[in-house]
């Protein structure tokens, strides 16, 4: 069966049990990033000392791959720099968007190679690249200062 | 060129099991595999229907002996090709009870409903104006909750244009619109809903509908999408002003819609895209226009799917549209009664086959309709996850997304269990 390639266990086990998850202060930037396709979305917020993350918080509505990959997340940046985690999050969107043509780097991706039995299946890709976009552009608002993207979640709430 | 089923099909009940297998077998697709060789339990008809044989070979004969630009040149393809384009405009027209002239071919629906919202849009600006259908601010244009965004962002938009506001029926907890939700009233100039909801199969109450809004002298628009391919529809007889369905979800090819408009109104609303063929007379200062349904037919049109969409009118008619529906009724009796069975597992729409189509909505408590999508796939069983285009829909309901299963005159009662016995492997792959 070609589902419990995608779905591994270490991925059921961040869905069930996910790490790090609810929004938390203080935080430097915060993003709401929405899947148009499934309507899943996700608010997620960084906190950095200088150049170092050292919170990731975030609450997301969304299947179990986006939830499980925004979790992995956590694990994979916080305590580490900025660059670093840049440069985790560039080898992950390159395993998951790869159609299986990639062999992920374990040293690198550790709990997250655990994604690469998505990129077998181009629709599921969105989901687990939701939270990792939400951390791109949090990184991105951090640098530039301006704090969040969250008008449309604030009237959803 | 028909799907004639004998004697059997005389009765208006349920398809008889041979009648079952005789349809399944002119729909190639429904044969092949899918996921390691599991057999393709396709229920996603909602999305796009699958086109049996003689669509195809309608498609393949027209292009291999016919093919030219139609309403152009006088050579003999010329006009074989303008004679099935027009039979094909003549029968489609027959099937939902309207006259060949009131039948506009579009690219799909979604092109439909905007060629009259921007019809409306260029009767309000400039030279055009047509007082008559002018909208300005004060205005109200009236759609329902439960729409598709394709018969709800056109009208957001001619809102944004004109200044008119857009006003909304709101749906019941049991998936019905709510009559008292909302009055009409003389700003009210155009009402705009879904025939069948794409995601809870409900059924609104059209004459209801056409009665409030007459009484204002606003315009009706029906999206006829999930309508028209299981049901027998007669837009005269419900006497809406404006209709729209596609042809991929009628057994049909991609690439072809219809729109209906009733006569007196089609000549004199603005055509929305000009061009080629469209025309009566051009001159550099200005042209004027063709006698519809050419007004609204720029270009030269698609020409095989509107003959394959001919086809599948042809094929629908030889079953026979009471017995589809029949048939499809059965299939959505079985679904709800097994679903509504199932603990943790909510039905978003109505829970019997009372004013309802064959689209069978849910969500599981503890899954995620993708999770859950993603399980039924691996067993084979094609269903629809998401927001299925009516995201304010969801909303209302408080959820994201949900698990679709929607039924054609080829699915089978198996097919269903096939889906019953899926859900419960969703639970169990993810819960133990």
């Amino acid at each position: 069966m070609k589902l419990e390639q995608m779905y591994q266990e270490i991925i059921l086990d961040h869905y069930r049990n996910p790490h790090r998850s609810g929004l938390r202060e203080p935080f430097d930037a915060e993003s709401y990033q929405v899947n148009p396709t499934c309507g899943d979305e996700v608010t997620l917020r960084v906190a950095l000392d200088g150049d170092r993350v050292t919170d990731v918080s975030y609450d997301a509505v969304g299947c179990s791959i986006s939830q499980a990959a925004t979790s992995v997340l956590t694990d994979l940046v916080v305590g580490h720099t900025v660059a670093e985690s840049r440069s985790t999050m560039d080898a992950f969107v390159e395993m998951v968007q790869s159609r299986g043509q990639v062999e992920p780097d374990e040293d690198v991706l550790a709990d997250a190679v655990a994604f690469v039995g998505v990129s077998r299946y181009p629709s599921r890709v969105k989901c687990a690249l939701l939270g990792w976009m939400a951390f791109k552009d949090a990184l991105g608002r951090a640098a530039t200062g301006s704090s969040a993207n969250g008008s449309r979640r604030a009237e959803e709430q | 060129m028909t799907a004639s089923l004998g004697p059997e099909s005389l009765s208006a009940g349920p398809l008889t099991a041979s009648e079952q297998e005789k349809i399944r077998a002119d729909f190639p697709i429904l044969c092949r595999t899918v996921r390691d060789g599991r057999p393709l339990v396709y229920l996603d008809s909602g999305a796009t229907s699958q086109r049996p044989r003689q669509v195809l070979d309608a498609e393949r004969a027209f292009l291999e002996q016919h093919n030219a630009a139609v309403h152009r040149g006088a050579h003999q393809l010329a006009e074989e090709a303008t004679d099935a384009y027009e039979s094909a405009r003549a029968r489609i027209a027959a099937f939902v009870g309207v006259q060949p002239g009131e039948v506009v071919f579009t690219k799909n629906a979604t092109e439909g409903i905007n060629l009259v919202a921007y019809a409306l849009s260029n009767c309000s600006v400039g030279q055009e104006l047509v007082a008559r259908f002018a909208l300005a601010a004060g205005d109200e244009i009236v759609v329902t909750e439960m729409e598709h965004h394709a018969n709800l962002v056109p009208w957001q938009e001619l809102c944004r244009r004109t200044g008119a506001t857009l006003r909304w029926y709101q749906v019941t907890d049991d998936g019905r619109l709510d009559l008292d939700s909302l009055e009409v009233s003389e700003r009210t100039r155009l009402v705009a809903f879904t025939h069948q909801s794409n995601v809870m199969g409900t059924v609104p109450p059209v004459a209801e509908l056409v009665r409030r809004a007459r009484e204002v002298g606003a315009l009706t628009v029906l999206d006829a999408c999930q309508s028209v391919p299981h049901t027998p529809v007669d837009f005269a007889a419900l006497d809406v002003d404006f209709a729209v369905f596609s042809g991929h979800k009628m057994l049909g090819p991609s690439g072809v819609g219809v729109l209906y408009g009733r006569r007196e109104l089609l000549e004199v609303i603005p055509p929305f895209l000009t061009g080629g063929s469209m025309i009566e007379l051009v001159k550099m200062e200005g042209s004027t226009y063709a006698p519809p349904p050419q007004r609204f037919e720029a270009g030269v049109p698609m020409t095989s799917q509107a003959v394959g969409l001919g086809a599948a009118v042809d094929y629908l008619s030889a079953v026979g549209m009471d017995r589809i529906a029949a048939h499809e009724r059965a299939l959505t009796d079985r679904a709800l009664a097994g679903l509504s069975e199932m603990e943790g597992l909510r039905i978003i729409g109505p829970p019997d086959t009372t004013d309802r189509g064959g689209a069978v909505s849910f969500v599981l408590h503890d899954v995620h309709a993708h999770d859950a999508g993603q399980v039924l796939d691996d067993l084979g069983i094609a269903v629809r996850v998401g927001h299925h285009c009516a995201w304010p829909l969801h909303r209302r309901f408080g959820i994201a997304a949900t698990v679709r299963a929607s039924f054609a005159l080829y699915n089978t009662p198996a097919e269903v269990d096939a889906l019953l016995a899926g859900v419960h492997e969703v639970r169990r792959f993810f819960w133990g």
